[in-house]
């Protein structure tokens, strides 16, 4: 078994894939040092050689844990799920488990990766059209799932990796201006959520690279 | 989300493919998709997501209908980009297969998005772990059996 280190998250403040990956530390428990990445600054510093070493992709987060690189938020999460003690972010029961699963991949898989950075640079002007289109597009099918799943919390009464996801996907569609009240499950869930201290310590607004202008 | 594939199993309805995957994993016996050690696991995930976030949502079919005459240069974009950025990954983490030797979902998931690659012209030559993996895993009839020319719905132009 590797030995378990302190993890050193390398990310930025208001990348909402970070912030999955602050929420599930915090959830755990687990205390992690920050190496912030500006990805504006300098024409991004994600796309420096040295950062390409720690994720080939040249996206934020990575994650330095237990002598392993890793990246891709989702997996990051599961890895720290599984090593660690603490609450679960996965629940025991495989169906629970997929749905959990099948929220957080909508999320990281069907809407995101259309909204951020990278793609939003290629589209110019059409940038906040084209990013209200894709998270809007998610949320009338996650709204649906999600009547289905919740309870308290996204799948049933547990926390877990979903409303880990959730979370920093509502306040991207906040940020585009797309309208959330017409989302009702959505909405009372993220209500829920961010009142809990795993989610606000670790709120864009919070973070140790927050620009002064954006700090809480 | 309107998307395929949907899965109805064991009573209940699932999307997302991963997380079907990883389903049918836990819940049925034979071969393990995901591997029992954490640290390889972890990396198995982290290809999956590579793929299954980084690239193949931008060449869907739905956002290439939203790009019009630029698609095919849309496409590959995302394909290279995300190809720059796995075949060191793989590179690090390969055996016989993209995570050691054992297939895994990573496996799974490398071959539908080379058989992409191709038909939107993307050198995999340039690529070598990724070629290399991909020969190895065409061969097998897991693969071959469930190619898109093999299927039901196959149109009689594009059968094998």
């Amino acid at each position: 078994m590797a030995t378990h280190t302190k993890p050193v998250l390398h990310g930025y403040f208001r990348s909402s894939c970070s912030w999955r990956v602050r929420i599930a530390f915090a959830l755990k428990g687990i205390e992690y040092d920050q190496v912030p990445v500006n990805l504006i600054k300098d024409g991004g510093q994600q796309l420096t050689e040295e950062y390409k070493k720690l994720n080939p992709m040249q996206q934020v987060p990575a994650v330095e844990v237990d002598g392993i690189r890793l990246s891709q938020s989702l997996a990051v999460i599961q890895y720290i799920d599984e090593t660690r003690p603490g609450p679960r972010l996965l629940p025991a029961d495989p169906v629970k488990r997929a749905q959990v699963r099948m929220i957080s991949d909508l999320i990281a898989s069907g809407i995101q990766p259309l909204q951020n950075l990278y793609v939003l640079q290629k589209m110019g002007a059409e940038k906040v059209q084209w990013a209200q289109h894709f998270i809007v597009r998610g949320f009338e099918a996650l709204e649906p799932m999600l009547k289905q799943t919740a309870g308290k919390y996204c799948v049933g009464d547990e926390i877990s990796m979903a409303d880990v996801c959730l979370v920093p996907q509502v306040y991207n569609a906040e940020r585009f201006k797309v309208d959330v009240d017409a989302y009702p499950t959505i909405k009372m869930l993220n209500q829920t959520l961010v009142e809990l201290e795993a989610f606000k310590v670790t709120h864009p607004s919070r973070q140790p690279d927050t620009p002064v202008d954006l700090r809480a | 989300m309107q998307q395929v594939p949907a899965v109805e199993v064991d009573g209940i309805r699932l999307s997302q493919s991963l997380a079907v995957i990883q389903y049918i994993d836990e819940t049925r016996p034979g071969p393990r998709l995901l591997p029992a050690d954490p640290v390889k696991r972890a990396q198995v995930r982290m290809i999956s997501d590579l793929i299954a976030s980084g690239i193949q949502p931008l060449q869907n079919l739905y956002v290439l209908q939203k790009m019009g005459a630029e698609k095919v240069q849309w496409a590959q974009h995302f394909i290279v980009r995300g190809f720059e950025a796995l075949e060191p990954m793989l590179k690090q983490t390969a055996g016989k297969y993209c995570v050691g030797d054992e297939i895994s979902m990573a496996d799974v998931c490398l071959v539908p998005q080379v058989y992409n690659a191709e038909r939107f012209k993307v050198d995999v030559d340039a690529y070598p772990t990724i070629k290399m993996l991909n020969q190895t895993l065409v061969e097998l009839e897991a693969f071959k059996v469930t190619h898109p020319s093999r299927q039901p719905d196959t149109p009689v132009d594009l059968r094998a």
